[in-house]
């Protein structure tokens, strides 16, 4: 405990009080939340994403020598603390180089300010799906992947499972939701491509925050589904595995969005989480170089952020560092334009967004093969990606199955397209015109 | 199966969850029955105890030098558990009640808000905020017999849960019926003032049923936390108490267990029935709007003291 | 000394009349409003308009409807978040199908509806009251989130389930700008602070107090129950979903419905029993400090050298602190913010000379 301590106030030492004002600095807003429903979550994905600011300051005296540094805001996932975080660190430190609420419904409260305040908003895995059109979207990245294109990856997953896209002819594929515009959102998509491929799905809500479902389960078999996908969202996660097992729905055929699949949706629902599948955008384990090195270049100097190692390498932690490596290849990727070496403004930040593009090769640099898909944003595009990966947990930990499957994009890209078209309509935006921009 | 097969089934698990509300809306009662005050903070309690709980068992092999999976550790854990909420009930009655006594109604209720607050606060500060499972050594299985002879599902799980809030309901009831703090106790519900007069200890009686109140909660944790694990939804158990409580009365004990047997059925008839109508989740609003007509019918609730109005 | 009162005498039925009765009151007041409506739109920055004083006028609004219904009229509501999402949902309703509408009636009819809806649900009070009653309204609050969840229509068929606030223009001129949006929701709420003032104050004010005291007196003085609570729900909710309105427009830009939780509810009722219950003065109290307690705390946290709190601490004890401050406030005055404002200010009539 002591040394815990001691490693802390190292941490926030060099947190806080940066060394020296002779270096360049990079300032990083963090809308973390660590109290409340969702704590477990946001204490994960923020310590982690925070340790691979550290590690970057530690291994390479941070981006090109601009040292990196933050600060914490607790937004306790309320809309209205979020909006005064963000209103109180987008100017710090010469310009927040990116905010990422974590918080779909904060989201939505920033994406008009961020706009106006020319600030990049950059929400991974979560967030307005159809911003992912940059052209009316400027300032806003729902990157790596989306629901929709989650859900099209996991049609063609079930599609491989069964041994062909022409074998879903009749298949039934229950769609388990969180009764709110979260759980909604990919009804539409798969309507669509239940028309295509014809299975027949049904849609079953759970009302949040869904600690009951016997009803809904008892329905599930009544259907009798070969399939069921489901989208939940806190206890809803552990409660529906539970009611699987209950009754007698195998484990292997429960497919679980990436806000289901992590420790904190099977650990507590013990032997009955034994063979659920979940998509993942990242995975879990700590035998990824870059796990490693946040290890040796963080921990090992009692520098880490997290109180409690065991969490290192769970599916939240590894998603804070999927968050930290894009928030830093956005700062090499802007400083390659904008001179190495130089503090970047909000603005370039925004262009290093856009112009990310870590291939497998650039992968295997960052110590991350496998461990996430590769990303390439543009102008139009600001996804970069639709890749999922999934898992199984075996009952002790998440085991990989099968490689990266891509997303229906075009799929996608159509009802983003056109969704996008309306929002810029409502709001009255003409779109950027991609094809004049280098 | 059968659509009579389908329906007994709804039915059976309703019934069966509808007693694990009546747990939670147990806590609300006892409390509103000996201090009027709506405690806000139940569900934070409920919160609090089970993660002390699963907090204990994790710390204390390294605190005793117990083996890990030993029998003993359990027992410790719900004793420091226990312990834990004994001393909350104490600090409640000294540092909130003690200092409100005589206030409205709707200040006291604030009163608890802010206790939940701080509770919540307490708890994933001293524990971390990590979900953590909760084995009870029970299976969440059908039971073979029931599902051979009906083709009904029942759990285990849920009837040795449901067992548990009926032996507690029924305990609590006859110890409020027939023991002197129980007497006191209604004597104290009826008239602070009287109850004072005739040499009726306010406070101790208040620190017992906090006290209680505490217990319960800590049952309660451990019954949902193994069902759902231990986090911080389960203070969301109180949502599911809120309609158990109105529709059985404030005041009655026997009221939490029927209301909560007839929120349980219904919500899930609904659901499987009216639910596919309208697009599903009715589950959230139909226990209130059940809840609201019953009150229409009978306005103090189905076993709530009626009160006469004198000008 | 500074706060005297001697001299000052009511020579007319209007000096009887006044809101404010002392010069002092009446001073301070003015220096208020001017400073709210000249000095803040000069001085204060972004941060300040955006993040502090907007969500605190638009809250304090929701406040105000609560505590009509439930610190005037006596009639506890959970519900208050619904009525404010049906206000939101209504008014771009009203501005997406009918685009030729002025905001400002737009607005208006979004409080109508919402007061509609209040009436509806209002309509059990007649039979139900006290903690009860809750149930009246925590059905409001299930119901129309999932009616506004499940039916697209209300969102135009959004594909996310949201709405986004149009741009606000009025004979040319665009609500664009922070200080624009901040004095729009300050001409809002202090025209309705002053409605509110007056209501509470005339006939009908007087019957919901004697209904809030004892309904059953009430009746038999002669003071028609039903109407009169029907009215106090369709007021309460009118304000609230004006509130609703403001947030989504002027405040958040884009909202979903389950940002109208249980929780905002809740939250509303918190800041008028802080504030004061049956106090006009008590809903703009109640709502800064429920609003602002937090983010004061975050920032004395995060000004300390966090090196003494594990990761994630500062948090829970930013929760515990709130939590405990609430406690220590009622404990202090039970009777809310409003009442202890009263107090300071008897004390000011003879200070610095007590004796």
């Amino acid at each position: 405990m002591k040394l815990a301590f001691l490693s802390l106030f190292c941490a926030a030492l060099a947190g806080c009080v940066a060394p020296g004002a002779a270096a360049a600095e990079q300032f990083v807003p963090l809308l973390s939340f660590r109290v409340g429903p969702y704590a477990a979550t946001g204490s994960a994905i923020f310590g982690a994403y925070i340790d691979y600011l550290q590690y970057i300051n530690e291994k390479e005296g941070g981006v090109n020598g601009v040292r990196l540094v933050w600060e914490e805001c607790e937004t306790e996932y309320n809309n209205a603390r979020g909006v005064e975080c963000y209103e109180r660190l987008k100017h710090k430190g010469g310009g927040a180089s990116v905010v990422m609420p974590l918080s779909t419904g904060i989201t939505y409260s920033l994406i008009d300010r961020v706009a106006a305040d020319k600030v990049p908003l950059v929400t991974i895995g979560y967030g307005r799906t159809d911003a992912a059109d940059g052209r009316y979207f400027p300032w806003v990245f729902p990157m790596i992947t989306t629901y929709w294109s989650q859900n099209t990856a996991m049609i063609k997953f079930i599609g491989q499972k069964e041994g062909g896209m022409d074998k879903l002819q009749g298949r039934k594929i229950v769609y388990l939701y969180h009764d709110s515009a979260y759980g909604k959102e990919v009804i539409a998509i798969m309507d669509e491509q239940a028309k295509r491929y014809g299975f027949v799905p049904s849609y079953i809500p759970v009302a949040h925050p869904g600690n009951e479902q016997q009803s809904q389960w008892l329905q599930i078999r009544q259907v009798r589904p070969d399939w069921v996908i489901l989208s939940g969202f806190g206890v809803m996660n552990p409660t529906a595995l539970k009611a699987a097992a209950k009754i007698g729905f195998p484990r292997e055929r429960v497919l679980g969005v990436w806000w289901s699949g992590a420790e904190e949706d099977t650990q507590p629902a013990g032997d009955a989480a034994k063979g659920f599948i979940a998509a993942g955008f990242n995975v879990a384990g700590q035998n990824y170089p870059v796990v490693g090195e946040v290890l040796k270049y963080v921990y090992d100097r009692n520098k880490g952020n997290m109180p409690d190692r065991s969490r290192i390498g769970t599916v939240y932690y590894n998603r804070g560092l999927v968050y930290g490596i894009i928030t830093v290849e956005a700062m090499r990727v802007a400083q390659a334009r904008y001179g190495k070496g130089k503090a970047l403004s909000s603005e370039q930040m925004r262009w290093g967004f856009e112009h990310i593009v870590i291939d497998d090769k650039r992968l295997a640099e960052l110590g991350a093969t496998g461990f996430m898909p590769a990303v390439k944003m543009s102008c139009t595009d600001h996804e970069g990606s639709g890749k999922v990966r999934f898992q199984q947990w075996d009952g002790k930990a998440w085991r990989v199955i099968g490689d990266w499957i891509d997303a229906d994009r075009e799929l996608v890209r159509a009802r983003v397209e056109t969704s996008a078209t309306a929002y810029g309509r409502e709001k009255g935006l003409n779109p950027r015109d991609c094809a004049k921009e280098q | 199966m059968s659509e009579l097969q389908f329906f007994a089934e709804v039915l059976t698990g309703g019934l069966l969850s509808g007693l694990l509300y009546a747990l939670v809306a147990l806590g609300f009662v006892l409390i509103y029955k000996a201090s009027g005050v709506f405690n806000f903070a139940q569900g934070a309690m409920v919160f609090f105890a089970a993660l002390t709980y699963v907090g204990c068992l994790e710390k204390l092999p390294r605190w005793t030098g117990l083996a890990a999976d030993s029998v003993l550790l359990v027992w410790l854990a719900l004793l420091l558990a226990l312990a834990a909420m004994l001393l909350l009930a104490l600090a409640i009655e000294r540092l909130v009640l003690r200092p409100l006594v005589n206030q409205p109604p709707q200040t006291l209720f604030m009163a608890t808000i802010g206790l939940a607050y701080f509770i919540e606060g307490l708890a994933q500060g001293v524990w971390g905020a990590n979900v953590r499972g909760l084995e009870l050594g029970i299976q969440d299985v059908p039971m073979d017999w029931v599902l051979d002879h009906t083709g009904m599902i029942v759990s285990r799980f849920d009837l040795f849960a449901a067992g548990v809030a009926a032996t507690l309901v029924t305990g609590l009831a006859l110890f409020f019926r027939h023991s002197r703090v129980g007497r006191a106790l209604r004597a104290v519900a009826d008239d602070h003032q009287a109850a004072l007069s005739v040499g009726i200890p306010l406070a101790t009686i208040w620190r017992i049923v906090w006290a209680i109140a505490g217990f319960v909660a800590l049952v309660s944790g451990l019954i949902w936390g193994a069902r759902n694990g231990v986090q911080f939804a389960l203070t969301y158990t109180a949502l599911k108490a809120l309609p158990v409580l109105i529709l059985g009365g404030f005041e009655s004990v026997p009221g939490a267990i029927v209301g909560g047997l007839i929120v349980g059925a219904s919500e899930k008839l609904a659901e499987v029935y009216i639910g596919p109508w309208v697009g599903g989740g009715v589950e959230s609003w139909f226990p209130y709007m059940l809840a609201l007509l019953f009150l229409l019918i009978r306005p103090e609730g189905l076993f709530g003291e009626k009160h006469m109005d004198r000008v | 000394m500074l706060y005297r009162e001697a001299g000052q005498f009511k020579s007319s039925y209007a000096d009887d009349q006044r809101i404010f009765p002392l010069r002092q009151d009446r001073h301070a007041f003015w220096a208020l409003l001017a400073a709210a409506y000249v000095g803040v739109p000069l001085l204060a920055n972004d941060y300040w308009l955006q993040a502090i004083l907007t969500p605190v006028l638009i809250f304090s609004l929701a406040a105000l409807g609560l505590n009509i219904l439930t610190g005037y009229a006596g009639q506890l509501s959970l519900g208050s978040a619904a009525f404010m999402a049906v206000g939101a949902f209504a008014a771009y309703n009203f501005m997406l199908r009918l685009p030729w509408m002025p905001f400002p009636l737009a607005f208006v009819l979004g409080g109508v509806t919402a007061a509609l809806a209040g009436l509806l649900f209002g309509l059990p009070s007649f039979r139900i009251k006290g903690y009860y009653l809750a149930v009246a309204t925590l059905a409001a609050q299930f119901f129309i989130i999932w009616v506004l969840t499940k039916f697209p229509w209300f969102s135009n068929y959004s594909s996310s389930g949201v709405i986004t606030a149009q741009v606000l223009s009025l004979a040319g001129y665009k609500f664009l700008t922070p200080v624009s949006k901040y004095l729009l929701v300050l001409i809002c709420v202090s025209l309705f602070a002053l409605a509110a003032k007056n209501m509470t104050r005339c006939a009908i004010g007087r019957a919901w107090m004697a209904v809030r005291d004892m309904d059953v007196a009430a009746s038999v003085v002669g003071i028609r129950l039903m109407p009169v609570k029907l009215l106090a729900f369709a007021v309460s909710s009118f304000y609230c979903g004006l509130a609703g309105v403001l947030y989504a427009y002027c405040y958040i830009g884009t909202v979903e419905p389950e940002a109208f939780s249980l929780d905002l509810s809740f939250r509303i009722l918190f800041m008028v029993i802080v504030g004061g219950m049956g106090s006009i003065l008590g809903s703009f109290l109640g709502a800064a400090f429920i609003v602002l307690l937090p983010i004061g705390l975050d920032h004395i946290l995060s000004a300390l050298p966090g090196a003494w709190l594990p990761a994630g601490f500062g948090s829970n004890l930013q929760l515990m602190l709130f939590g405990g401050l609430i406690i220590f406030f009622l404990i202090v005055e039970p009777q809310g913010l409003a009442r202890l404002w009263q107090i300071a200010k008897e004390k000011l009539r003879l200070w610095p000379f007590p004796h």
